[in-house]
């Protein structure tokens, strides 16, 4: 049994008079790669900024390691779904400002220089070090977040819709890429999601969220061993599991639309 | 050579001004008398600067928009900074600075005169009003355009409270400053007429004044190219800043 890492207890927000989660309760285990799929406005952001410690619950917790969220910290990256690429700084200088903050103190020169390096190269952004984030195009932006977030080495990754603004091409791109990282680097993530596909090709596990007030509506585990590439997109199973989790995730939409 | 055509072409507009001039004296719509031509008031340029004491009114004047001009940022850019923070502050003191800043400084005279007497202080003093109105409101105008996002961001990366000061809001923040800066630089000079209303014997706007008493158009355009060119030189000096330093901005100070 792995372990559990985070969880959701009961978890409900309302802001006034609208609820937006309620009663929301799964796990993620250490290593796991969890997908949230559901309709835009549900609450999705909302749950991810409980995690990251941006908001807390109306009721129920969030447990981290046991104890409750009570803010944001560098053990949890968050990948916005704005980027929030640091306009002011060059490629370079986005990448290395977590490494630069105090604490980060006693780490030497040398081996910032070298996370810095391998994130530059990782994310292909090595001809763009010196660039000014206002040139580069939205995948590049996109790579840069996550470069700026991998290099501060959290033990989390939450990531909301980051390939949403993504041509078709770019976001595979970055799909592989992004599981190459989490490969090597064991990390445990959870992604916010419109893309059914997406989430079938990136997880491990893929919850289902209602229209308006988020609940869990279903709990699927992707049965497929990593690494995986784009052959998995014609496997049998990846086809039966896309279209269950289309139709449902079909149905949600249609409810939020229904619901403004 | 591409540094020299860029020069030209930024003398071009003035060219076109100094056509028009001439080309209105000419025409004989306005009186000569009442319109001097271009060389003329070139000419009395010359003999001013000549003279000596020219010199020392342009000192002055310079030296009165630089110290109102700095005072007033020195006040407007935390004030604005706090304000532009906080939306109660914002909703408190937007009517209010708004209300202040619409006062035309030359009504402010006698009051500034009852106050402060007719010294430097006063004048400096009319000065400071004008910059700090104008450059607060750009300040927390723009303060309150900055994307909670990045500091999101930078508490996710661990940074404490102090080091999103220093290295997010602080870089953040200079770009309004430099925009207040120039906006109140104008400001600053389009009052310094107003302001050396207050009893000055010397400085840009006494002479201006002093040659409309005896209407000496020549001296009155003299004057106020004068004004004109040191307001641009000053502008351009904080445009070369920006481009300097917010090289990283979408669309920097053109
Ligand atoms: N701070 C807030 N105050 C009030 N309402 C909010 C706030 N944050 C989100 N909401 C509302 O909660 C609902 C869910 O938002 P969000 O979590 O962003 O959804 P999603 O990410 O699934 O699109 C939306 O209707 C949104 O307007
Ligand atoms: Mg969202």
């Amino acid at each position: 049994m792995k372990d559990i890492k985070v969880q959701f207890r009961g978890v409900s927000k309302t802001y006034g008079a609208l609820e937006v989660v309620q009663n929301v309760t799964f796990d993620i285990a250490e290593g796991d790669f969890v997908s949230l799929v559901g309709p835009s406005g549900c609450g999705k952001t909302t749950l991810m900024n409980m995690l990251a410690g941006f908001t807390s619950p109306s009721s129920g917790e969030v447990l981290l390691e046991g104890r409750p969220v009570t803010g944001p910290g560098p053990d949890r990256g968050v990948m916005f779904q704005e980027y929030g690429v640091f306009p002011w700084l060059t490629v370079e200088k986005n990448i290395r400002f977590g490494l630069n903050l105090s604490m980060h103190r006693g780490m030497p020169r040398a081996e910032k220089d070298q996370i810095v390096e391998r994130y530059l190269e990782l994310m292909r952004l090595k001809d763009f070090r010196n660039a000014w984030p206002k040139n580069l195009s939205g995948g590049m932006r996109q790579r840069l977040a996550l470069a700026r977030a991998y290099a501060a080495n959290p033990h989390f990754m939450l990531m909301d819709e980051p390939f949403g603004a993504l041509d078709a091409q770019t976001r595979s791109d970055m799909h592989d890429l992004l599981l190459g990282i989490m490969q090597a680097e064991r990390k445990t993530a959870l992604l916010i999601t419109h893309s059914v596909d997406e989430a079938i090709y990136l997880s491990n596990r893929v919850l289902v969220i209602s229209a308006r007030p988020s609940r869990v509506l279903e709990e699927v585990e992707i049965p497929f061993a990593y690494p995986r590439n784009r052959d998995l997109l014609d496997d049998p199973e990846f086809i039966r599991l896309r279209r269950y989790l289309r139709d449902l995730v079909m149905k949600q939409y249609a409810d939020q639309q229904a619901l403004g | 050579m591409k540094w020299l055509a860029g020069g030209l072409w930024r003398l071009a507009p003035f060219v076109f001004v100094i056509a028009i001039w001439y080309l209105v004296r000419w025409s004989g719509l306005v009186a000569p008398g009442l319109l001097p031509a271009p060389h003329e008031v070139a000419l009395t340029l010359v003999a001013l600067l000549r003279g000596g004491s020219y010199l020392l009114d342009i000192w002055l004047s310079v030296q009165r928009v630089l110290l109102g001009l700095v005072f007033g940022m020195i006040l407007a850019v935390p004030v604005g900074f706090m304000i532009g923070w906080n939306k109660q502050l914002r909703r408190f003191f937007d009517p209010l600075i708004n209300f202040f800043r619409a006062l035309p400084p030359i009504a402010l005279i006698p009051l500034v005169i009852v106050y402060l007497g007719i010294g430097e202080v006063a004048k400096v003093a009319i000065l400071f009003y004008a910059s700090f109105f104008a450059a607060v409101i750009v300040m927390y105008e723009g303060m309150s355009q900055i994307s909670p996002i990045y500091i999101k961001v930078s508490r996710t990366l661990g940074a404490s409270d102090w080091e999103i000061f220093a290295k997010v809001i602080v870089p953040l923040t200079l770009p309004h400053v430099l925009t207040a800066a120039r906006v109140a630089l104008g400001v600053a000079w389009a009052t310094l007429v107003a302001a050396e209303l207050v009893a000055a014997q010397h400085g840009l706007g006494a002479v201006i004044q002093n040659a409309s008493s005896f209407f000496n158009l020549k001296v009155i355009y003299a004057g106020i190219i004068t004004i004109g060119f040191f307001a641009l030189l000053m502008d351009s000096l904080l445009r070369a800043l920006s481009r300097r330093f917010l090289a990283w901005q979408d669309s920097h100070a053109q």
